[in-house]
């Protein structure tokens, strides 16, 4: 599903990745950690064309996402090219960030009717599904100030669903929630992981959800991958001494 | 091109009056503004109301009308002549001191109280507390808006053209533009460059004066003072 | 003679009133022009380098040289381009022009003021740039700067007697007429002051006010 080949990105002098390449099959659940600044939102960002890559390719869904063919060779791509391919991946973001401007609905049916281009009545339709889903059916005219974080960030993860995407990017998704209003969210997440074959990538400090929702937990540091394994062996037995003491640092309390 | 040298010289005859007037009216401006600022933060109420009327009455009014008023209605009320030029600052002083009053008000009213509490509990007077403590800290904040209202004033000396002051707009619409007409586009643009400079050079000395500013009040050192530290930490 | 004639006063009202129709007008113009250009100029600064610095260049230019003469400029030249327009019309292209520049400064305070996430969600969303600004960006900024945006108009209002120096008879140009024909000039020229203090200064009372409300930039 996705495929990261050589990616390097650069800001300036600060390397944040170097020679990154894993590959994240269809459905599958990957979950990034790993200290600030290691690399691994902007790997979500990457994907999500909110940055570029310095070198190296990305492909999603067998498209490449960063470049496109142009007479048989690759050449960086135009930003219709990707706003087309990023079209199957959605993002949920730390800070919610719904439109203040519209109601819940008017959040929820933007993009599926002016990207999509479903019908008023079928953009509509998947609005209210996705919102019962999420647990606020009854919401579906308020503005989005007038709802706690907690539900702000379902209404988000709605809105990013509402796309139909077959990747799903969660950065730190429950980062900037109250402490009582995580545990919904990741409940949310949960369902919404057994119930569907989104593939998902997910950075987040919550190791517990990370051991439960993860087939796959990859372990940066200074913008490189040190280590790539099912979540029962690298949370239990790391190989890396440093997944070891970053693990010790973020578990102990 | 060989009429630049022409024009430059035609222009540079009104330059004296632009400058005279551009100088003059700032000067004005900075007292009243200073006065008429420090009124509308003032214990007694009449002296509010007074400077507050002032200001209100010559933000709210035209310039244009302001200039006719004086150079027309005024000596009919009062009977004096004036010299010209000196009306013409009265105008430029008396219009933009109005909107200075309030730069001086804000910025001294975004002073953070605790200092003015600093300075009371120092016991010094009224007058001690707003020259050594308030003031100073103050005119900091207020030189960016300072600039914008100086551009403007000069900018504003143009309209003495109407009232036949010999700047250099008129200089360029009365004499030159006349004399040279196949190249009006030509004229109003150097005119308009003359601006430009002038602007650019009050810019420059208010960042000169943000400068001094920041350095009083140890927000900035100074370069030297920068130099011996450089080894240190 | 007394200073001031009632007779008098009252027999030059009509033209005056006449002169401050003329004045609104222009007003009403210019400020259209100066708000949606003052928005062209604010979106351009923010697109592609060459623009953005080209457009940087103009407003700053405009906003450092007095508008008198940015209006003589115009009606004085354009017709050397072969472009002849009526007194009016050049007068509140310039005024509009001029105070675009003014407003634009505005808009782009209001963009900024937009957090990155808004941007970054609609780009998640794919939405298309046009929709991102006209959904997404413009929706929030424009409310919160009308206050300084009402500012401006008013400013205009005060700015519109320039235009006597190109033959636009508004309430200056009229009262400037009846001090000439009769040789009176105090109460036209107080008149006519007070005809401004009587609209401008409510004007911003509720600017002041509009921008408690809305919080403004």
């Amino acid at each position: 599903m996705i495929v990261f080949d050589g990616v390097e990105k650069r800001f300036g002098d600060n390397v944040v990745l170097s020679d990154l390449g894993f590959t994240v099959a269809p459905g599958e659940h990957v979950t990034l950690i790993g200290p600030s600044g290691s690399g691994k939102t902007t790997i979500l960002r990457l994907l999500m064309c909110l940055e570029s890559v310095t070198d190296g390719t990305i492909q999603v869904a067998g498209k490449y996402l960063s470049h496109m063919e142009r007479g048989g060779k690759l050449v960086p791509a135009d930003e219709k090219h990707s706003r087309e391919v990023r079209k199957r991946i959605g993002m949920v973001f730390q800070q919610f960030n719904l439109f203040p401007n519209m109601t819940v609905r008017g959040n929820l049916i933007e993009a599926p009717t002016r990207v999509l281009g479903l019908s008023k009545d079928e953009a509509n339709a998947r609005a209210k599904e996705l919102l019962d889903l999420v647990g606020l059916g009854g919401k579906i005219d308020e503005h989005p100030s007038r709802l706690s974080g907690g539900q702000q960030q379902r209404v988000a993860i709605a809105r990013a669903l509402a796309m139909q995407p077959d990747v799903l990017l969660l950065d730190e998704v429950t980062s900037a929630l109250d402490p009582e209003l995580v545990a919904g969210v990741l409940a949310l997440l949960r369902d919404i992981g057994e119930s569907t074959d989104i593939t998902i990538l997910c950075v987040t400090h919550e190791m517990g959800f990370a051991r439960d929702f993860s087939h796959r937990v990859m372990m940066f540091d200074g913008g490189k991958v040190i280590e790539d394994a099912p979540p029962e062996k690298l949370f239990s037995e790391p190989d890396n001494p440093r997944t070891q003491e970053f693990l010790k640092a973020v578990l102990a309390h | 091109m060989e009429n630049l040298g022409a024009w430059l010289s035609i222009l540079n005859q009104g330059l004296s009056n632009t400058l005279i007037a551009t100088i003059g009216g700032i000067a004005l401006t900075i007292v009243l503004s200073f006065v008429a600022g420090l009124a509308l933060l003032s214990p007694y109420r009449w002296v509010r109301v007074i400077s507050r009327i002032y200001v209100e009455g010559l933000r709210g009014t035209s310039e244009v009308v302001q200039l006719f008023w004086i150079f027309f209605a005024l000596p009919v009320l009062v009977g004096f002549e004036f010299i010209p030029i000196w009306g013409g600052v009265a105008v430029l002083g008396l219009n933009h001191g109005a909107y200075g009053a309030e730069i001086v008000r804000g910025a001294v009213q975004s002073v953070p109280r605790a200092q003015y509490e600093g300075a009371l509990a120092l016991s010094l007077s009224p007058a001690q507390r707003m020259r050594r403590v308030i003031l100073p800290q103050a005119v900091a904040e207020m030189i960016p808006p300072f600039n914008n209202l100086f551009i403007q004033l000069l900018k504003s000396t143009s309209i003495l053209s109407f009232v036949f002051i010999h700047e250099i707009t008129r200089q360029a619409k009365e004499v030159l533009v006349p004399n040279f007409n196949p190249w009006v586009i030509q004229i109003y643009l150097l005119l308009l460059v003359y601006y430009l400079i002038m602007s650019l050079a009050i810019t420059a000395v208010m960042r000169m004066l943000e400068r001094m500013a920041a350095v009083r009040l140890g927000r900035r050192m100074t370069r030297g003072a920068a130099r011996a530290l450089a080894g240190t930490h | 003679m007394a200073v001031w004639d009632w007779n008098y006063a009252f027999s030059i009202l009509p033209a005056l009133v006449q002169g401050l129709g003329l004045t609104l007008v222009a007003t009403v113009l210019g400020s259209i022009i100066a708000m949606l250009l003052g928005l062209v100029f604010a979106v351009l600064q923010r697109g592609p380098r060459l623009i953005a610095i080209i457009v940087r260049g103009f407003v700053e230019f405009v906003r450092s040289t007095p508008l008198l003469v940015q209006i003589f400029f115009l009606y004085f030249g354009l017709p050397a381009l072969g472009i002849v327009l009526p007194a009016l019309v050049v007068g509140v292209i310039a005024l509009g022009v001029h105070y675009a520049c003014y407003t634009s400064e505005v808009y782009r305070a209001g963009i900024e003021a937009i957090p990155r996430g808004q941007w970054e969600a609609a780009r998640a969303l794919s939405l298309a740039p046009s929709r991102i600004w006209t959904g997404v960006v413009l929706p929030q900024a424009v409310p919160r700067v009308i206050p300084a945006l009402g500012n401006y108009v008013i400013s205009m209002f005060k700015e519109v007697p320039l235009l006597i120096g190109i033959g636009i008879l508004d309430v200056v140009g009229r009262a400037e007429e009846a001090g000439d024909t009769y040789f009176r000039y105090v109460e036209p020229y107080t008149m006519a002051g007070l005809f401004f203090l009587l609209l401008s200064y409510p004007a911003s009372l509720l600017m002041r006010r509009l921008e408690r409300r809305v919080g403004a930039i």
